[in-house]
């Protein structure tokens, strides 16, 4: 874009000397930014600058010893506890966006009672949802705290989420593409699994992606219904023995106050992956854009 | 066939659409059974602004006010430090910056979104306490450092919902006030950031959410004292702290109470949600 109404810098300065409170404001805008930006390279180059030089072989031995305090069992963890609450939240979220999308009528009263409640649900703090899991999945069904608890609450918290971005994503189809499967014989359902899904597959990874780093990230709800222990699960009942994600592991070094380098180190990994996250969602993104 | 198909598969889909409503009935059904007893038995006035909290004493005090006024406090700071610096974070990326600086800047701000609370509060353990400590005395861990962490955690929601916002205002409002000789400056400040009042409100409102929510990062820099807030360097303690603190070894009266705790924190939560989506209605 070519600006037409470029100035120069001393029509700029004469402008603003004319006008000093402009030039306040100018200053207070650019120096918040540069605040803003300040704050998240130093958090950033600070927790690298902490935590590399203590990443080391020992953290990453298969078996947690209070010696070696390796980060493997809880990243190994992190990574079951995201397959198994996306294996649920996904289908479900992706589903109830098809029907809020395709299958409801205009001004269906069922539809704003779903848009309350999703709404409600992204509100809630994670720790009432830790409480819930506590209270539901943990006592009343009796699945102690385990692997399968958690992973329900956390699918529960993330639900809204892939919900809205599903919709959304599923609502940026073109309706010249539904109209084209209706007029080739297509039945509903057909077109929603052959032609809708497929053109809106970007969008809805995208959101799932955003899931996951919700579930990486994720402590407060996880402390009371996945527990703290740092195993692998293994064996038949895997699915209900208690586990640590990488992040509560995190939590539990940093306030047990013996392994602050371990925690830098294990901050280190948790920052890469929330990058890596970050990156790739945008890269969704940005395909569906061009799509 | 095929219709029978396509009616199963419309069940399945509406059924999908229930779960988020059956979650929300869920969920505040087991906190209300499992917390307004307990909230009766107590006395729901010596629960909601009782000043003590020691359930170990005997006879065990449960007054939860100090948290509420912990959480309180806490947010309002937090508003304090997030609001300014995010809202003229947005007023830039939205007004001012170059097509190169805002692939920088907005990735960034998703990056700020994105980083896990236990990663913040370790931050804040490990340079913002010791900061407060060098600066203002005591221990470090105060209400201060609370504020400080969670205005920085609320930044990123605060700047992207205001940006949207911002660039929401139709763009003949910003032509109009330059066309009557106002500068760039007094233009955005004094038309468009009024225009958008509503939309940026709701940016405010739902940074509030999540610093009354936020749990994890503020029991690391907050120091958790279960007393009234007694300044700005002193240890606080919030509704969330109270919960995670001492859920682990709490049984029967004092299990319920951390509940009914719950209850009330969720009582906050839905005041904002209801606030928020009276905010969005009027700025549309």
């Amino acid at each position: 874009m070519v600006k037409l109404n470029r100035k120069a810098l001393k029509h700029k300065l004469e402008a603003y000397k004319r006008s000093p409170q402009s030039l306040v404001l100018y200053l207070l805008v650019v120096v918040a930014t540069v605040l803003t930006i300040g704050i998240l390279l130093y958090l950033i180059g600070y927790i690298l600058i902490t935590g590399i030089p203590h990443i080391t072989p020992d953290l990453f031995a298969w078996q947690y010893t209070t010696a070696n305090v390796s980060l493997m069992p809880a990243l190994i963890n992190t990574v079951l506890m995201t397959f198994i609450a996306l294996l649920i939240a996904a289908p479900v979220g992706i589903f109830s966006a098809i029907y809020l999308v395709e299958y409801a009528k205009r001004g269906n009263k069922f539809v704003g009672v779903i848009r309350l409640t999703t709404e409600t649900l992204s509100g809630i703090p994670s720790i009432v949802y830790g409480l819930f899991g506590l209270l539901f999945f943990v006592t009343t069904l009796g699945w102690g705290m385990s692997l399968l608890a958690g992973a329900f609450t956390l699918a529960i918290m993330i639900l809204p989420l892939i919900m809205r971005t599903a919709e959304e994503a599923l609502k940026a189809v073109p309706d010249a593409y539904r109209e084209g499967s209706f007029g080739l014989g297509a039945g509903k359902l057909r077109t929603v699994f052959k032609i809708v899904l497929p053109s809106a597959v970007p969008g809805i990874v995208a959101g799932i992606i955003l899931g996951i780093g919700r579930i990486v990230g994720e402590t407060a709800a996880l402390i009371y219904t996945a527990g703290t222990v740092a195993e692998i699960p293994r064996g038949k009942d895997f699915l209900f023995d208690s586990t640590r994600t990488l992040s509560v592991h995190m939590y539990a070094l940093t306030s047990e106050g013996l392994y602050i380098n371990q925690a830098a180190a294990t901050a280190v990994v948790l920052l890469m992956i929330v990058i890596l996250i970050n990156w790739f969602s945008g890269f969704m993104a940005k395909k569906l854009t061009k799509a | 066939m095929k219709k029978y198909q396509e009616r199963i598969m419309k069940g399945v889909f509406f059924a999908a659409a229930s779960v988020s409503v059956l979650a929300v009935i869920l969920i505040c059904l087991f906190l209300l059974i499992n917390g307004l007893p307990v909230m009766g038995k107590i006395g729901v006035f010596d629960f909601l602004l009782g000043r003590t909290w020691r359930p170990n004493n005997v006879p065990p005090a449960y007054g939860i006010f100090p948290m509420i006024l912990g959480s309180i406090y806490v947010t309002v700071g937090a508003v304090a430090i997030g609001v300014p610096l995010g809202l003229l974070t947005a007023v830039f990326m939205a007004r001012y910056c170059s097509g190169t600086w805002y692939r920088f800047l907005k990735p960034a701000i998703n990056l700020l979104a994105g980083i896990p609370s236990v990663v913040y509060g370790f931050f804040g353990l490990v340079v913002i306490v010791p900061l407060i400590r060098d600066v203002f005395g005591g221990t470090g861990s105060s209400m201060l450092a609370a504020a400080i962490l969670l205005g920085i955690m609320i930044l990123p929601t605060i700047t992207s919902v205001s940006e949207a916002v911002l660039r929401a205002v139709p763009q003949n409002y910003y032509e109009g006030g330059l066309a009557l000789g106002a500068s760039h400056e007094r233009t955005i400040f004094y038309i468009l950031l009024p225009a958008a009042k509503s939309g940026i409100m709701a940016a405010v409102v739902l940074g509030i959410g999540r610093a009354i929510g936020e749990t994890m990062a503020v029991i690391m820099v907050a120091g958790n004292q279960a007393r009234m807030p007694a300044g700005l360097r002193k240890g606080v303690r919030t509704l969330t702290a109270n919960i995670v603190i001492e859920m682990g070894y709490a049984a029967e009266l004092h299990r319920g109470a951390l509940i009914a705790t719950a209850v009330v924190l969720f009582f906050f939560i839905l005041l904002i949600n209801s606030l928020l989506s009276w905010l969005k209605r009027r700025a549309v």
